[in-house]
């Protein structure tokens, strides 16, 4: 009989973060299938490739690194380029995408060190990094055909976002989006950011298995609800009502999934709040004042850049200490 | 019903699978190896030599200094050897006396005292003499525990029994009730409090209806919510007092004494029986043994035989086993079955290796949530690891109290205790043990 030696505790949880990242897969899917309905069928194609390639361009890294014998897929990737592909226009070439899910896992996620150690969200990085890189690409929006594996003719005419509009024209022409069509996602936009409902239903999930730090959408919402209802007080006309803020653009996407990514989030329920707070102020001053129609991308990589600083100064008080 | 608990914590399998087996009686085995360190502090020292006759309840090692008990013979027999073996516990090898048995018990008794008319000082020296430590697992001296640098008004009895498998408290608490209550009143006298209140983990739903019906108007059972590490000292105040232990502070620092329930049986045999502490109640629990059970075995008894005869041995077919001294989540690993039981043994735990492979901390933040003390694991470890033990100590490292919650709760299997624990002897050691 072999004793074994190893250290406390002895019994472990069940959970693992494979576990975790199926969790946010399947959380996931509601928006996939929104996308496919609104987008049709090469949306569906968009969220595979993005996942397939993701997953397959971490193995390449892994084996670059020589690490491949001791890699155990996690899901992480898999997270990585599905979150990319619905942050992605319809209009987007399959290549251009290909080449974000590489900056991601590639620059973003491995140069860093890996899993867990990287200080910007990978497919955030991502999408801005094409944002930049192919601008019209990334800002050229179709309206949604609505029909399960459509097709878009070869005539279709882009169309213009609700903040886009709102930035433009101001809040009247705006108020053509009627608020039932933009909760169940009838609306031009990134793949999967449209279908709000969608979305609640995947972040339940979420909640309901203890996968999401809560409190970073919770702040990062009402944040938003907060400062859109004083510059609609001031001026309802120009700058559009709290409702509208948060069912348009990639807010609910951005909130409910990428500022609530494990790694690049505060680890303590007050770094959470602000960190949520953050999100939100720079999102509506993006909104408001910048040159781009939505801020959502930006002010999360902003506030993933301050999360060790958040950490850093919003430990908790610990047992038996007064406050510091 | 709203339950009394603390903040944070986890709730692994109770596997609280001994739980009706009524406490037997073990036989009288043929060998004990006899630590001479089975309490915090000095070892005591040996005071027998080798081909020594000695009594049951003879004192075969004295204490040296304030904080040190004494060591009785477990049985009635013939010293075989004097000389250093490893202690798990302590990491180092340790005096111990091995005792050949050579008849039934021919008892040596402590001295006499009417523990109604003695007073605290005549009850306190029985306790002392009596080698009684704290049974719970921390083993700290309880004559010590008795006289606190500061006065105390509030005793809290530890019947929580947080740690998966491990029952034997339970037990005793439903078949010793009266000789507990017992020992709960000559403690009570000795410390001079009014307020005693008992906490049980919810679980015990059947002891804390016992006990509230029993022990109604002297002593206040506190039901607990079901959850590790409820039992721990701090813990266990906090759920049911809502104070908090001064950081580095001792129980006492807010007027508090905790003892666990099967201390107070020790107490009660040591005043009224007069028996010093050679003998505890343990689970004998696991998968990986074949029969599971509590028992009332002699210390100084080898694991191997407590398997062998009271467990009838290993399960067949398996190869690789963990032997705990303790419960799953705190207990410590045998290297050797020759290993005797301590004092502080509750339980002995034979179950099989999970398999766990330490990956990237993904900051989920579950161990920042189960951290009873409130610290913040993920940072602990990663400074520990670095050798950054200045920082770590600033963030609490020396406030950790090693109950593995983070680590039970990782989904990276990142093991945050071990590295924890290393850094807080090499700080302790690099600061020669001043803060």
């Amino acid at each position: 009989m072999k004793l074994l030696t190893t250290s406390a505790p002895h019994v472990r949880t069940q959970d693992s973060t494979r576990k975790i990242m199926i969790d946010v897969l399947i959380a996931l899917i509601p928006a996939v299938i929104a996308s496919t309905y609104f987008f049709g069928l090469y949306a569906l194609i968009l969220a595979i490739i993005g996942v397939v390639s993701a997953e397959l361009v971490e193995l390449f890294i892994m084996r670059v690194l020589k690490k491949d014998k001791e890699f155990v897929p996690n899901g992480s990737a898999a997270v990585t380029g599905l979150l990319l592909a619905l942050n992605v226009s319809v209009a987007t070439p399959w290549w251009v995408l290909l080449i974000g899910v590489f900056f991601a896992i590639a620059i973003v996620k491995h140069v860093f060190g890996g899993l867990g150690q990287n200080t910007f969200n990978p497919a955030l990085a991502g999408r801005v990094f094409l944002l930049v890189s192919f601008p019209s690409a990334m800002t050229t929006w179709y309206s949604p055909i609505n029909k399960f594996f459509g097709v878009y003719p070869a005539d279709i005419q882009t169309t213009a976002t609700p903040l886009a509009v709102l930035k433009l024209q101001g809040f009247e022409s705006a108020k053509s989006f009627s608020y039932i069509d933009l909760f169940f996602g009838n609306r031009g936009g990134s793949l999967g950011e449209t279908s709000i409902i969608l979305l609640l239903l995947g972040f339940s999930y979420l909640v309901v298995r203890g996968r999401i730090k809560v409190m970073v959408p919770a702040s990062y919402i009402g944040s938003v609800l907060l400062f859109s209802w004083i510059f609609y007080m001031v001026d309802p006309s120009k700058y559009g009502s709290p409702l509208f803020h948060v069912l348009t653009g990639g807010l609910m996407l951005g909130a409910l999934f990428m500022a609530t990514d494990m790694v690049t989030s505060p680890m303590t329920i007050k770094g959470q709040a602000i960190f949520g707070v953050g999100c939100g102020l720079l999102t509506m001053v993006i909104r408001y004042f910048g040159g781009y129609p939505e801020g959502v991308s930006l002010s999360i990589i902003i506030m993933n850049a301050l999360v060790p600083l958040i950490d850093r100064y919003t430990q908790p008080r610990i047992f038996g200490r007064r406050v510091a | 019903m709203t339950l009394l608990s603390f903040k944070g914590g986890v709730h692994p399998p109770e596997k609280k699978l001994t739980k009706n087996a009524e406490i037997k009686t073990a036989p009288l085995p043929q060998k004990v190896v006899v630590f001479m360190l089975q309490h915090a502090g000095a070892p005591a020292k040996p005071i027998v030599q080798v081909g020594q006759q000695v009594k049951t309840g003879q004192v075969i090692g004295e204490p040296q200094g304030t904080i040190s008990a004494y060591v009785h013979s477990p049985i009635t027999g013939t010293v075989t050897s004097v000389s250093k073996i490893n202690s798990p516990v302590h990491g180092m090898a340790v005096e111990a006396i091995t005792i050949e048995r050579s008849s039934d018990d021919d008892w040596e008794l402590l001295p006499a005292v009417d523990y109604e008319r003695a007073s605290r000082e005549e009850l306190l020296d029985v306790v002392k003499k009596a080698g009684i430590v704290g049974l719970g697992g921390a083993m700290f001296p309880t004559h010590v525990k008795f006289a606190p640098p500061k006065p105390v008004d509030t005793l809290i009895i530890n019947g929580a029994e947080c740690e998966p498998y491990l029952t034997i408290d339970h037990r005793v608490m439903l078949e010793r009730s009266d000789e507990i209550l017992l020992g709960i009143e000559i403690t009570k006298k000795i410390l001079g409090v009014k307020s005693v209140y008992i906490g049980i983990e919810y679980n015990k739903k059947d002891a804390i209806d016992l006990l509230e019906k029993k022990w109604a108007g002297k002593v206040q059972v506190v039901p607990l919510r079901t959850k590790y590490p409820q039992g721990a000292e701090k813990q266990l105040i906090n759920a049911i007092t809502g104070k908090e232990v001064p950081s580095g502070g001792l129980p006492s620092d807010i007027g508090i004494v905790v003892q666990n329930v099967s201390t107070m049986l020790a107490i009660k045999q040591a005043i009224v029986d007069r028996k010093p502490l050679i003998e505890r109640g343990m689970t004998l629990s696991g998968e990986c043994v074949k029969e599971n059970g509590n028992w009332w075995v002699r210390i100084g008894t080898p694991i191997s035989w407590i398997i062998e005869n009271l467990g009838k041995g290993f399960v067949e077919g398996i190869e690789e086993v963990k032997v705990l001294m303790g419960g799953p989540m705190m207990g410590i690993p045998v290297s050797s079955l020759d290993t005797p039981l301590l004092k502080g043994n509750n339980g002995i735990t034979v179950i099989q290796e999970q398999e766990r492979i330490s990956t990237n901390c993904i900051r989920c933040s579950y161990c920042v949530f189960a951290c009873p003390m409130n610290l913040q694991p993920y940072l602990l470890d990663l400074l520990s690891r670095k050798k950054r033990y200045d920082e770590a100590a600033a963030i609490g490292l020396l406030d950790c109290i090693e109950c593995g919650s983070c680590s039970y709760s990782c989904p990276a299997n990142v093991e945050h205790v071990k590295s924890i624990k290393l850094a807080k002897k090499v700080y302790k050691a690099l600061r020669g043990g001043k803060k």
